[in-house]
């Protein structure tokens, strides 16, 4: 992970960042106009993907071999002729909500709710039949949108066969031979806009995202709709992590790669509201797994504030201190010192979808 | 012969010159247009083959609403118009 750069994926094109001794600025601007859904950085120091979202003409994905210099457009997903009768959304890719690379694979997740795989780095793709065709998916829905989406998609990252999507809403699952099988994984989640008796239900639970620790992979977090939930045995089962402060609502997370306990939170008013709460910005930090939360405010708005961060709008360097924000009101901060502190990088950027360091 | 004219907001992903064609319907019309640049199909129809939501279609100036089939008929001077609705922004 190059800790010196960032890309900011937002609806105006992409923002490449790069830090100084003193701040982050912005180095170049690609796709300017259109609305990016999706970066995945530079994997190997050069080869990187971007996914845009054509108001008109749909989903398009491009490669760049020399980090973001120059692109090319490369296969899109796409989902097979719909046999008569299917159930469930229209076979119709309608965005790449998130994109993720590991052992020689690059898995992209969609609206309405199919996994893709690429072993040639975008030139082709696959839809990941065991999951698509799994009948549970009868029973998934929108959250956010319209139709179901993937947008956590978590390798681990020694085993190269294992992977573990979240999907809103639709719950957990994991598949432990690269795809063709998968179990459903969401035992200990709780969805209270559910009637009661399904409440408790693994397949329609709303996990608005996943991040997992890499040193400690059995550790994963949870930023849920109806709170925030973490699992220690690879989402075996998941336990509700109570007392976050001001709101247990919200979207994005990050989790610290070495620190099992560590994890940031960005709390929103819930839910029908989303904007910080009392207009106020602040982020949840915990250093003991759940237990106990900082609140960090210093350098973020505190008044008059109605910036909601998107699950993908935090990043956290590899560094566990370094940190990016970014909001739907076009608002990116950083923080050097694990956000402790903040100091805004732009004010003026197009809503932004998503944040990634590398 | 036919003519399919595309909006030149396509431009800036492809080159779209307009197509001369002897078909006698639109699908048809489209796909020797698909022919001569397979790229373009994504960016007119969709996984479906389906006309995208946001794409809007005109056949001697009038509006085609079959964005299924696209099978309405062609003369062998039509003027087919491949234009992005306004409603996608």
């Amino acid at each position: 992970m190059d800790m010196q750069r960032a890309w900011i994926a937002t609806r105006k094109g992409l923002f490449e960042l790069r830090r100084t001794t003193e701040s982050w600025r912005i180095e170049r601007i690609s796709f300017l106009g259109e609305p990016v859904s999706m970066v995945l950085p530079p994997q190997d120091g050069k080869r990187m993907l971007v996914a845009l979202n054509l108001g008109h003409f749909g989903v398009k994905l491009h490669a760049s071999e020399d980090a973001g210099t120059s692109w090319h457009e490369v296969a899109t997903p796409a989902y097979p002729i719909q046999p008569e009768g299917a159930v469930g959304p229209a076979w119709k890719l309608l965005q790449l909500w998130s994109l993720e690379a590991a052992h020689g694979i690059v898995w992209a997740g969609t609206l309405p709710g199919g996994l893709f795989r690429s072993a040639d780095f975008g030139q082709s793709w696959q839809l990941v039949d065991g999951l698509w065709n799994r009948p549970e998916r009868a029973e998934w829905f929108g959250g956010g949108y319209d139709v179901p989406g993937i947008h956590s998609i978590c390798p681990h990252p020694q085993r190269q066969a294992e992977l573990l999507v979240g999907i809103s809403c639709g719950g957990v699952w994991l598949s432990r031979d690269c795809g063709a099988g998968w179990a459903l994984q969401a035992d200990g989640m709780r969805a209270a806009y559910l009637p009661p008796e399904q409440a408790d239900s693994p397949n329609t639970q709303d996990p608005h995202l996943i991040a997992r620790c890499a040193k400690v992979p059995d550790v994963l977090w949870c930023q849920h709709h109806n709170g925030i939930w973490r699992s220690t045995d690879n989402a075996r089962s998941w336990q509700e992590v109570h007392g976050a402060p001001v709101s247990s609502f919200g979207f994005a997370l990050a989790a610290h790669l070495q620190e099992p306990g560590t994890a940031w939170f960005v709390p929103a008013k819930a839910d029908e509201c989303r904007v910080p709460v009392e207009a106020t910005l602040v982020v949840n930090r915990t250093r003991d797994g759940g237990r106990s939360f900082d609140t960090l405010r210093r350098g973020l708005p505190q008044a008059h504030c109605y910036d909601l961060v998107y699950r993908h709008g935090l990043a956290l360097a590899a560094d566990g201190c370094t940190l990016l924000m970014g909001s739907t009101t076009g608002n990116l901060w950083g923080s050097a010192d694990a956000g402790d502190s903040w100091q805004a990088v732009s004010q003026h950027l197009p809503p932004i979808y998503a944040v990634r360091i590398g | 012969m036919a003519t399919v004219a595309f909006t030149p907001q396509l431009r800036r992903f492809l080159a779209v010159p307009d197509v001369d064609t002897h078909a006698t319907t639109l699908r048809d019309a489209l796909e020797t247009a698909f022919a001569l640049n397979p790229r373009l199909r994504g960016y007119v129809l969709d996984d479906q083959g389906h006309l995208r939501a946001n794409v809007v279609i005109f056949v001697d100036g009038r509006r085609s609403s079959d964005r299924v089939m696209l099978a309405d008929p062609l003369s062998a001077h039509s003027r087919v118009h491949v234009l992005q609705a306004l409603s996608g922004g």
